[in-house]
């Protein structure tokens, strides 16, 4: 505690010691957008350069991770999981296939491979689809039909903890008509330690990612891009949960012709239709203590496709996006009781639900003068579930007798945000609505077991559509040497889906404590602001530091679950030439405003080191980008509020990451 | 002008074939999803049994029978049928629960009713089948040997209540279950005497389904069996999985109070009486 408040004030005084000088600097985000040339590439700038996306994405203020063991963590923003986010991958809705979350979007995408990760928070997320809590868009690398040729680059990287071993490559060529870009990688770990070398059964996990993009230009203006993302995930543990997974395979395709046009008002004109099949089986086979025997698999087919123009007219700059996608995800459930006799035990845990969605997304940023903007979206879309299952209807109406085989909802939004600049400050004001269905678990659920709180979950078709009303500011300053910028956001939801427990109704999975249904609080609210500061300390040294603080809590004002407690990240950056080293210290408040309805429990509050040195040979084209480091130096024992069952997190850690590039 | 003879020929050919067909589909509907026992003869009539699955078992089974006329090879349209199983046991005789038998509604020679056989027959102990009919005020009579195995599940309970009666609780329905909400009817008979199990009106049956084999775990939104007008208990029963489900049951006289059975809680897994149904 005592180095928290430490850390307050350091950061305060270093707010109002540099607030006074002037000139612009540009804040680094974590957005970043390269263009053309030859690929500046964004891994290439990690502390780890081969760390995992979740990894990465975590040093976003918005984001933070739920842990279930090794690998494939579910991003949460602005403290909202997956049912209240959007992630797509380059604009394309994909849906995880697995009814326990074990297999989030952002897994299907490799740091090597990724140009941009586009987090947006709140309504202003709404471009592919309706969100409550932001969106993240995960872009690939496109050599963009620059004049490079051939190029290459191979990926090696070596963890001590768990034996963590990775290996990749990337094949590009491009010319002005023509490219051709391909990422590979290969990931395999052991089970890894905890501080205090206690080893984490069951955290072990073996993947690889291909993926390849193409794009030819048949006419000045005129592209088609063909591309593909095959992921295969065998053999991931999951510690905290009570099953690993033996198959986690996604095969992402799409096709994307693109216009930019030569007129004056319409800038570019792109249209995509994809494919995506998800395929997931979950694993008990090599847990020592099993029950019962269950097979539980799942699948989740998705066809879509988006037509999305940009253009500008005076001061207008506006966006519209048509996008619709036709989801069906189907999970089984069979157990396999101990007399070899009897039938076996079967039941859908999602019955084989259709949701086709299309939806209109309307943009425009109007500019008043160099200072003034006005950022304003609306969104309307039509939402329709089917379940296609007979028997899985007949389930759920054991529950609700008057389901109906379909249901229609409209999902609206809307936002607008005022911003202005001047003199070194910038200020936002935001507004926000916002609507979103509920998930195929929520609505069509049949006793997923939630490890977490230990209660089967039954969904209720019959959820009114969650609602979101939002506020949100940020203030910034940035000169020369310091940049600074605190940005809050409120989110009143209605009728927050939530599970109630069912005192009448009897659990299912064998150790469960009930059944809780699917129901909505009448409002909870969320609060998130976090604080950025960058100081350039001396030419080469910067001193970077996140400070996140956030609240939830129900109309009962209980606390909402997985909501992040007081958070910091404090990195000074050694940049000399070729050579950077960084030391950061990355900590967590404790978790005092827990929810135990939910099965959260007091977490204790931690700190860890890290630190690590890369240098970049470069010898004519060819670069050698070599980083090692440490993480949790100290070795601490810690687990977050987010490491479900409280798993505790990796002890230290050595690594090394070697990137050859031709 | 020659072919659109040919096509003629050949749709009077089709018109012709259907109509000599006529006959024997009239059979085949009053025997719909129907598959004969056996056939019990004497004199002048042969009586065919039949049910859905070709089979008699222990617990409850739904019966029909068609009689025909020996020398006219005819089915008897017009019979006044009544039946009287019984168990020959080393000991002594004793009956068991039955219907009475009614023409069938819809059909023309057939007649059903239901027979609960509450014990199975064994090496030494079997079961027989009277029929009575008359026609046309003459009757007739009929007495076979009936064969009723064991049933797989358990589909029948007799038992003594804490009212010392002796009581026949017998499942009818779901004849195939499925995961859903599915109707469920019983029927319930007091033992009066070794002779006559009549119906008991205005109990109550409740159920309470559970898994064995997963942890004993129930299901939600059952309703427990109450009587209807055809005198038989209806209720709902509901199955959230395939498998083996146990379903126990508590029978409750008309004032409710529990005369045999059970509540299922941690430390009373099972009810003395119960049903088994496996999918």
């Amino acid at each position: 505690m005592k180095k928290l408040i430490f850390h307050i004030i350091l950061m305060l005084t270093s707010v109002i010691l540099t607030a006074q000088e002037k000139d612009s600097l540009k804040t680094t985000s974590l957005n970043e957008v390269i263009v053309i040339g030859k690929k500046t590439e964004l891994h290439q700038k990690q502390a780890k350069p081969l760390t995992s996306i979740d990894d990465y994405l975590q040093q976003s203020n918005k984001i933070t991770m739920i842990k279930r063991g090794g690998y494939a963590w579910e991003p949460v923003i602005n403290n909202m999981a997956t049912e209240r986010t959007l992630v797509t991958i380059e604009g394309m809705r994909i849906f995880g296939a697995c009814t326990d979350k074990m297999d989030p979007i952002t897994s299907y995408v490799e740091i090597s491979n990724l140009s941009e990760a586009n987090v947006t928070s709140g309504q202003q997320g709404t471009c592919h689809g309706a969100t409550i809590g932001g969106a993240i868009d995960l872009k690939r690398n496109r050599s963009n039909f620059s004049e490079t040729g051939w190029n290459g680059a191979l990926h090696s990287g070596y963890e001590t903890n768990g034996n963590y071993k990775i290996i990749g490559t990337a094949i590009n060529y491009s010319k002005t008509k023509f490219y051709l870009d391909t990422d590979f990688m290969y990931r395999d770990a052991d089970n890894y330690k905890a501080g205090n070398n206690e080893e984490v059964a069951f955290s072990q996990f073996r993947k690889f990612n291909i993926s390849g993009t193409s794009g030819f230009q048949w006419d000045k203006n005129k592209l088609v891009e063909a591309s593909i993302i095959y992921d295969k995930a065998t053999d991931v543990g999951y510690p905290a949960l009570p099953m690993d997974v033996s198959l986690a395979e996604a095969l992402i395709t799409s096709l994307k012709v693109e216009y930019k046009p030569v007129s004056k008002h319409f800038k570019n004109w792109e249209t995509k239709l994809y494919y995506n099949a998800i395929t997931h089986k979950m694993d008990d086979t090599k847990r020592p203590f099993v029950p019962i025997h269950m097979d539980m698999p799942g699948w989740s087919d998705t066809f879509g496709g988006y037509s999305k123009i940009i253009g500008t007219y005076k001061k207008h700059h506006f966006q519209a996006n048509l996008n619709s996608f036709y989801n069906r995800s189907k999970a089984e459930m069979t157990m396999y009781p101990s007399d070899p006799n009897e039938n076996l035990m079967f039941m859908y845990t999602w019955p084989d639900v259709r949701t086709f969605y299309t939806g209109l997304f309307l943009e425009d940023r109007y500019e008043f003068n160099c200072h003034t903007a006005l950022h304003v979206n609306a969104s309307i879309g039509n939402h329709n579930n089917e379940v296609a299952s007979e028997f899985g209807l007949q389930s759920i109406q054991i529950f609700y007798p008057n389901v109906a085989k379909s249901t229609n909802r409209i999902l609206k939004s809307t936002a607008a945000s005022l911003a202005y600049t001047k003199n070194n400050f910038d200020y936002v004001f935001g507004l926000g609505y916002g609507e979103r269905a509920p998930s195929v678990s929520e609505g069509y659920g049949f006793y997923l077991f939630n490890s977490f709180d230990r209660y089967d979950y039954i969904g209720n078709p019959h959820l009114k559509n969650e609602k979101s009303f939002e506020m949100n500011a940020s203030f910034g300053y940035k000169n020369k040497k310091f940049s600074s910028k605190i940005a809050g956001s409120y989110f009143h939801i209605s009728d927050y889906i939530v599970g109630k427990v069912n005192p009448d109704a009897l659990p299912m999975t064998i150790g469960a404590s009930g059944i809780k249904e699917y129901t909505a609080l009448s409002y909870a609210e969320i609060f998130n602001l976090d604080v950025t500061a960058e100081y350039q300390l001396l030419n080469s040294l910067k001193w970077k530091n996140q400070l996140v603080y956030s609240l939830g809590n129900d109309n009962n004002k209980e606390n909402l679950p997985f909501i992040s407690p007081f958070r910091y990240t404090s990195t000074l950056a050694y940049k000399y030439n070729s050579f950077t080293a960084e030391f950061s210290v990355q900590g967590n408040a404790q978790q005092n405003q827990f929810a135990p309805k939910y099965g959260e429990d007091n977490t204790p509050g931690y700190a860890i080191l890290n630190c690590n040195a890369g240098y970049i040979f470069r010898l004519e084209k060819t670069k050698l980008n070599a980083r090692m480091g440490m993480e949790n130096i100290l070795d601490t024992k810690y687990s977050t509020f987010a490491d479900w069952n409280n798993i505790p997190r990796r002890g230290r850690n050595v690594f090394l990451n070697v990137t050859f590039s031709l | 002008m020659k072919t659109l003879r040919i096509v003629s020929l050949a749709l009077l050919a089709i018109f012709a074939s259907c109509s000599s067909d006529n006959d024997e589909t009239v059979t085949i509907n009053e025997l719909d999803g129907l598959t004969k026992i056996q056939e019990i003869t004497n004199d002048t009539h042969v009586i065919e049994l039949y049910s859905a699955s070709g089979v008699l078992q222990q617990g409850h089974n739904a019966i029909s029978l068609r009689i025909k006329n020996k020398t006219t090879n005819e089915y008897e349209k017009n019979a006044t049928v009544s039946w009287a199983p019984l168990m020959h046991m080393m000991s002594m005789q004793h009956a068991c629960p039955y219907s009475a038998v009614t023409k069938t509604s819809g059909k023309e020679t057939l007649y059903n009713g239901y027979i609960v056989f509450q014990m199975a027959q064994n090496d030494t102990e079997y079961w027989s089948l009277k029929i009575n009919y008359s026609i046309n005020g003459t009757a007739y009579s009929v007495d076979e040997t009936i064969s009723v195995p064991a049933s797989a599940k358990r589909r029948v309970t007799s038992f003594t209540g804490t009212d010392g009666t002796k009581y026949v609780l017998a499942l009818i329905e779901p004849t195939s279950p499925k995961v859903a909400v599915n109707d469920i009817k019983m029927g319930v008979f007091k033992m009066e005497n070794m002779m006559n199990f009549p119906i008991v009106n205005n109990y109550t049956v409740k159920i309470d389904p559970r898994m064995p084999s997963m942890g004993n775990h129930g299901s939600p939104n059952n309703v427990n069996l109450t009587q209807s007008t055809d005198l038989l208990y209806n209720g709902k029963l509901s199955l959230t999985m395939t498998g083996y489900w146990k379903i126990n049951l508590q029978l409750l006289n008309s004032v409710n109070e529990v005369l045999k059975g059970e509540e299922i809680t941690d430390t009373t897994t099972a009810s003395s009486i119960y049903f088994e149904v496996e999918f």
